[in-house]
């Protein structure tokens, strides 16, 4: 049920190219910030402009689309990228990462490994992770094109000075092939290591600041640290109290007033597929009790 | 040591109404090692220039001037600065210091600058203070807060702590007590013992007579004035 | 003879190369002159002073030699390199580890939202110190020699008084161990007794650490404290130049002689 007045996946052709060919410069030089010419969007920016432009210019007639914000594929903002594309490109969809050919994501990176066949997209809101020290764009600009990168350790720094530990727990700063200090869009640090040496493509799409920047496949990402203070991807000291998983990145949800509270997988296609298995966690059920 | 040959000086005041006042002409004097010269004549008649002049201080309009070698009418800032460390000491009748810096340190300094380790500066520096009865109590403390006689103590002991080949001396036994004129007097016969050139102005007759081999008018050298 | 030739030797100036060399150096506003001519040379470990009144060129000068600004014409070497010809990325690691400039306002040269470990720090860090207890002790080390209590070392600069922000701006500049420090009005705005404090503290590090200065500022007071030479500058132009205490007692150019005799004595 494609919307035929809409172009195919809703952008022209000529937008595309434009996006497509700040792609492809951003996966030369990976972790470069490439300015492009973002365009308005039926969407308010801070919901994913940047990542949905980025998509409409990789998506195919056959791809298969999967939209998560925060590891959900049932929220507000995946619900409706999703619904989007399927009324502008009349892509197929899925909740199951293994399945999708493109990936859009807000905040998190699929607890699944990724493969060679598949294209992450980011939601960036600042792409700029010198920004917090350094307002001028010039400046950053020139920092970038110099490899003056002492200030972001100032930053981390700082962290520690002020609490006895790098306490940046998301929008955790890496370096890109020994080369570009990139900000991962507001992952969980937890995701930092999936960011290395993946083999999917991954790209960063910034509406609001027009930049795109990328990560080709097999990319060597570095999360910055100091010596005495080495990176640490923490996640909470439990397990999924729904499939039982003992290395996924967790939410905590209060469940009732008397500070009863449960930890589940923030990947819900990865905790779906674990309790079709038959996983079973501290609190959960089998599988069929649960289906609606 | 110090060799001053037909030395002449004149001030030009732009700002009131470009007046060329000459000063001195045709000055000549030479202070042999282990000697000590006294200027002498009216106040007024040059010899702070002269000293000045010789120091470094004020610019020379003809003539050389030459201590340890080096014409210091001539010389560039950077030898002068150069002489005044290592060769030609001076004493003025003023102490002009840092706030703050204890007086141990002021008198120290010539030696920390030219490369002496701070404990052997700092006991030649007491050592000095404690000859020229600078109470142990103060050598803590700025020398911006003592007093007249006490500011003058620091500032020979800072004048004598490096053991300079050529020394000027501008009233140096002025605002002192008798016993601190007698230290004084001394020490300036142990410099000259050790082979100091030294050129004072003294207008302490005792002091002068007991210290100079020789005196030189500088009325001598007071050009005509000019209409 | 022998004693003679002994003091001839100590007398003579020991021959060294010029840290940095100064020829001909202009800047134009478009038809005004910013400054013109300059030229000057400073070896290791000397204190040159530049005075002038406001617009005399003095800030504008100091400004191309740390390399803010691009002269017109003219040379600078530094260390034998060609400044001018430099890349920017080397012109720019010169002047965070070998090079060090000093503001008049310390807002223009911290960073007031970070901490001030983290503003010390921040040239360690520049220059790949990747180890945090050892920034955290150099870092403890300078705030003490610049007298700032080292349970401050986690304040930002914002809760420091002006005295105290101008010292903290000294030993972020210092923790690399420059050689050669750009300083524009260092002890303006600041209350007589911090200006003494931070004088004091100024000639200590000079002596200590064998910094050459380039010192700007219209203090005369200050020069004649710090500074060993001293050039004088109006309308963009050096008009005398010399030994700072020759310049300041027998200077020779009229607007010299005017700018000493407005001195207020106190």
């Amino acid at each position: 049920m494609t919307d035929t007045a809409y172009n195919f996946a809703y952008l022209d052709e000529q937008t595309k190219r434009m996006l497509r060919r700040a792609i492809l410069k951003a996966i030369a030089v990976p972790g470069y910030q490439v300015p492009f010419a973002s365009r308005e969007m039926p969407m308010p920016y801070g919901w994913g402009t940047g990542g949905v432009q980025v998509t409409a210019a990789c998506l195919c007639p056959d791809d298969r689309l999967k939209v998560i914000d925060q590891g959900a594929d049932d929220t507000t903002n995946a619900v409706s990228i999703r619904k989007f594309f399927q009324r502008t490109a009349g892509v197929a969809t899925t909740e199951r990462t293994a399945e999708a050919t493109v990936i859009q994501t807000r905040h998190r990176i699929p607890e699944a490994p990724l493969t060679e066949d598949q294209i992450l997209v980011y939601q960036v809101p600042i792409p700029e992770p010198l920004r917090f020290l350094e307002p001028r764009e010039t400046e950053t600009r020139k920092m970038h094109e110099l490899e003056e990168y002492g200030l972001m350790h100032v930053k981390l720094y700082e962290d520690i000075a002020r609490h006895g530990h790098i306490a940046t727990s998301y929008a955790y700063p890496v370096k890109v092939e020994g080369r570009y200090v990139m900000d991962p869009s507001p992952i969980p640090k937890f995701d930092n290591p999936k960011l290395s040496d993946c083999p999917a493509i991954q790209l960063f799409g910034a509406g609001r600041e027009q930049r795109i920047y990328a990560l080709p496949p097999y990319t060597q990402v570095v999360s910055l640290d100091f010596e005495d203070h080495p990176f640490v991807a923490s996640r909470a000291q439990h397990d999924c109290d729904l499939c039982g998983a003992d290395g996924s990145y967790l939410d905590e949800v209060i469940i009732d007033d008397l500070g009863g509270r449960m930890f589940v997988c923030s990947d819900t296609d990865f905790c779906t597929t674990r309790r079709e298995l038959g996983h079973i966690g501290r609190l959960g059920a089998p599988m069929t009790d649960e289906v609606a | 040591m110090i060799r001053v040959e037909n030395l002449s000086k004149c001030f030009a005041l732009h700002n009131q109404g470009g007046a060329i006042i000459p000063v001195m002409a045709g000055a000549e004097l030479v202070v042999a090692p282990g000697e000590c010269v006294g200027l002498v004549g009216q106040s007024g008649a040059g010899k702070s220039t002269l000293m000045r002049m010789i120091y470094g201080n004020y610019l020379s309009n003809g003539g050389r001037i030459l201590v340890g070698g080096l014409d210091v009418a001539q010389a560039d800032p950077r030898q002068i600065i150069h002489l005044r460390r290592a060769v030609l000491g001076h004493v003025s009748q003023f102490l002009r210091v840092v706030p703050r810096v204890p007086t141990l340190q002021v008198v120290a300094e010539p030696l920390l600058r030219l490369g002496h380790p701070t404990a052997e500066a700092e006991a030649r520096a007491a050592t000095l203070l404690a000859r020229l009865n600078v109470p142990e109590r103060l050598w803590s403390l700025s020398p911006t807060t003592f007093s007249g006689g006490e500011q003058q103590r620091v500032n020979i002991a800072r004048g004598f702590v490096h053991d300079y080949p050529a020394l000027l001396l501008d009233e140096p036994t002025a605002s002192l007590d008798a016993v601190n004129r007698a230290v004084v007097l001394s020490l300036i016969e142990e410099a000259k013992a050790r082979g100091a050139a030294i050129l004072g102005i003294f207008h302490d007759e005792g002091a002068r007579n007991r210290v100079c081999d020789r005196l030189i008018d500088v009325s001598r050298f007071t050009p005509e004035v000019a209409v | 003879m022998g004693q003679m030739e002994q003091i001839a030797a100590l007398a003579a100036t020991p021959v060294a190369l010029p840290l940095l060399q100064v020829d001909g150096l202009c800047r134009n506003y478009g038809a005004r002159i910013g400054c013109a001519g300059v030229s000057f040379d400073i070896h290791a470990g000397e204190v040159l002073g530049i005075v002038g009144e406001s617009g005399s060129g003095k800030s504008t000068l100091l400004s191309c030699l740390a390399g803010h600004q691009r002269p017109d014409a003219g040379r600078i070497t530094y260390a034998g390199q060609d400044v001018l010809a430099m890349s920017e990325a080397d012109r720019r690691r010169l002047s965070r580890t070998e090079w060090a400039y000093v503001h008049q306002n310390p807002r223009d040269g911290l960073r007031m939202g970070v901490s001030a470990g983290g503003n010390v720090g921040e040239r360690l860090m520049a220059v790949g110190a990747r180890n945090y207890g050892q920034i955290r002790t150099r870092a403890h080390d300078w705030l003490g020699r610049v007298e700032i209590a080292a349970d401050r070392i986690d304040d930002r600069p914002s809760a420091f008084s002006g005295g105290m922000q101008q010292r903290l701006q000294i030993a972020r500049n210092l923790v690399t161990g420059p050689r050669l420090v750009f300083m524009d009005e260092p002890t303006g705005g600041l209350d007589v007794s911090v200006q003494a404090r931070l004088l004091d503290l100024l000639r200590g590090l000079v002596r200590d650490m064998g910094l050459s200065v380039i010192i700007v500022t219209h203090d005369l007071a200050v020069v004649r404290l710090l500074a060993d030479r001293l050039m004088v500058m109006k309308s963009g132009r050096v008009v005398e130049q010399g030994l700072t205490d020759q310049v300041l007692d027998d200077p020779q150019h009229a607007y010299t002689q005017l700018l000493v005799s407005s001195v207020l004595q106190v």
